[in-house]
């Protein structure tokens, strides 16, 4: 039996007494490509906040890779390549030194490291950029440099929030193309969140999660037929009753 | 071990390079003291005559007693400006990357306050260096004696920067620090005058200095620019990083402290 890259198992979670995650149970096998859907405020940015230890919870109901992170924490995030909502990349440091500086916390020699930023840098076109400062991409080479930086230290689960949110066209569908090759090619599992749907592909699994439940599962096709709807929007507004909100 | 010491230097060299990236941060890190001894301490020379205190073993100019203040104070404002970063950071979502590095948290606060402590020293031997020009000439040991006091206190004041950091909600309130902590702890301490000067005019301020982790750091600094060591004043400054350092960390660590939600 193959281990799953992330199980999530009754997660509960509140912030005091608002309780905004209810039994959340579901799984990313390896080399999946999995979504994340749901309006704002259905708890996305708080499940990655947990799988990435940011918050902390009593239970041990999260498994990277087979490894409990209550239990084994650094273990555990050893198996993490994240890129957040926001851009985390040290503007006044050039694209090369912010990936020596993630290298390094990662336990990776320079040396190695300088290798691992080539293969990583030129699979993104972005290795002629690698001396120029952070500050002066614009944001879609800057998703790039952190996705080559997510995947540096060769995780076994990358966790995208909103990674394309504010791209043009071109950029996103380059990144869009680029995690569907890895998942296929390295067997890399990866759980992306977002609010745009014409970035899931026909094969791809759907979690679909709507004030911290999960109310649908499945790809595209099998929500559509589930929910008797004609697309993956319509399923969405019927699960979520969302429409005009 | 190898993982550990590769995340220390990557720290470490994160924060040179932004520092020498920032060259207004350097110049005001300089310009700060120095402004103070050339103005501030000029002015004042004649209505603060100095006794013969320990450890001068002779007559000084006022100039030369400010001076071990006034390295406290570039270490103090350096363990501020670390905070102010922290915070900067958390907001902007940098720290982020810090925090979910497979590294436990104790040990990445301790490198992040490393790293501020490397660059105030180097802050702290150009200072020296300029005062020297001004006459300001301890024994040469004591610009060796006085390193380790200067990892010690900037450990102490960085620690203090850590545990602010860890408890600022929002970088607005940033201003209110500078008020409520880094001004009282400067002005009330024996970084300007002598303790028994303060005794003089207040015995509650009298007090109040004394126990200002503040003053011990300088006092510290001062015996070990002349090559002493005050026994007291270190072990204050290392029972105040203790004390500061693990209140940091409970503060940062996702279970407890300000990072705690309830799961």
């Amino acid at each position: 039996m193959t281990i799953a890259a992330l199980e999530i198992n009754q997660l509960d979670f509140s912030y005091g007494k608002k309780q905004v995650l209810h039994g959340l149970t579901f799984n990313v096998e390896v080399g999946q490509c999995s979504f994340l859907l749901g309006p704002n405020g259905a708890g996305k940015s708080t499940l990655f906040s947990l799988i990435t230890r940011l918050y902390d919870q009593d239970k041990n109901n999260i498994r990277l890779a087979g490894i409990d992170i209550k239990a084994q924490p650094l273990k555990a995030l050893a198996q993490l390549g994240v890129v957040f909502q926001q851009t985390t990349l040290d503007l006044d440091l050039s694209v090369k030194q912010n990936l020596l500086y993630h290298a390094a916390l990662q336990g990776i020699s320079r040396k190695k490291a300088k290798i691992l930023i080539q293969q990583q840098l030129e699979q993104l076109d972005m290795f002629e950029r690698q001396n120029e400062l952070v500050r002066l991409l614009n944001g879609g080479h800057r998703r790039r440099v952190e996705i080559a930086r997510a995947l540096m230290h060769q995780p076994k689960l990358l966790l995208l929030d909103e990674p394309t949110v504010g791209l043009d066209i071109a950029s996103r569908e380059s990144i869009v193309t680029h995690v569907h090759e890895l998942c296929k090619q390295t067997g890399l599992a990866v759980l992306w969140a977002t609010h745009l749907m014409d970035e899931v592909l026909e094969n791809d699994k759907i979690i679909l999660i709507h004030q911290g439940r999960v109310k649908a599962e499945g790809t595209r096709a099998e929500i559509i037929q589930k929910t008797a709807t004609e697309s993956l929007s319509q399923a969405f507004i019927t699960l979520t009753n969302s429409r005009g909100k | 071990m190898a993982h550990y010491w590769f995340a220390l230097w990557g720290i470490v060299f994160r924060e040179l390079f932004r520092f020498v990236k920032q060259k207004e941060r350097f110049l005001s890190a300089l310009v700060r003291p120095l402004v103070w001894l050339f103005v501030f301490a000029a002015g004042f020379r004649a209505a603060l005559g100095i006794a013969i205190i320990p450890p001068y073993d002779t007559y000084i100019m006022y100039e030369v007693y400010i001076t071990p203040g006034l390295i406290g104070m570039i270490q103090l404002f350096n363990g501020m400006q670390s905070s102010l970063s922290m915070v900067y950071d958390r907001e902007m979502g940098s720290m982020r990357i810090l925090l979910v590095s497979p590294l436990p948290r104790w040990f990445l606060l301790v490198s992040k306050l490393l790293a501020g402590v490397f660059v105030s020293i180097l802050q702290v031997y150009v200072f020296l260096a300029i005062a020297w020009f001004y006459d300001i000439q301890p024994p040469v040991e004591g610009y060796l004696w006085i390193l380790p006091a200067l990892i010690l206190t900037g450990l102490m004041l960085g620690a203090l920067g850590l545990l602010l950091s860890a408890f600022i909600k929002q970088l607005e309130n940033f201003a209110g620090v500078m008020n409520f902590v880094i001004f009282p702890m400067f002005f009330m301490s024996s970084a300007l005058y002598p303790l028994w000067k303060l005794q003089e005019s207040s015995q509650i301020l009298y007090s109040i200095a004394k126990y200002n982790p503040f003053t011990q750091a300088v006092e510290f600094l001062r015996f070990a620019l002349y090559g002493q060591i005050n026994q007291e004043a270190a072990l204050a400054t290392i029972l105040a990083f203790a004390i500061f350092l693990i209140i940091a960390i409970i503060g940062y660590n996702p279970s407890k402290g300000m990072m705690k939600r309830k799961g």
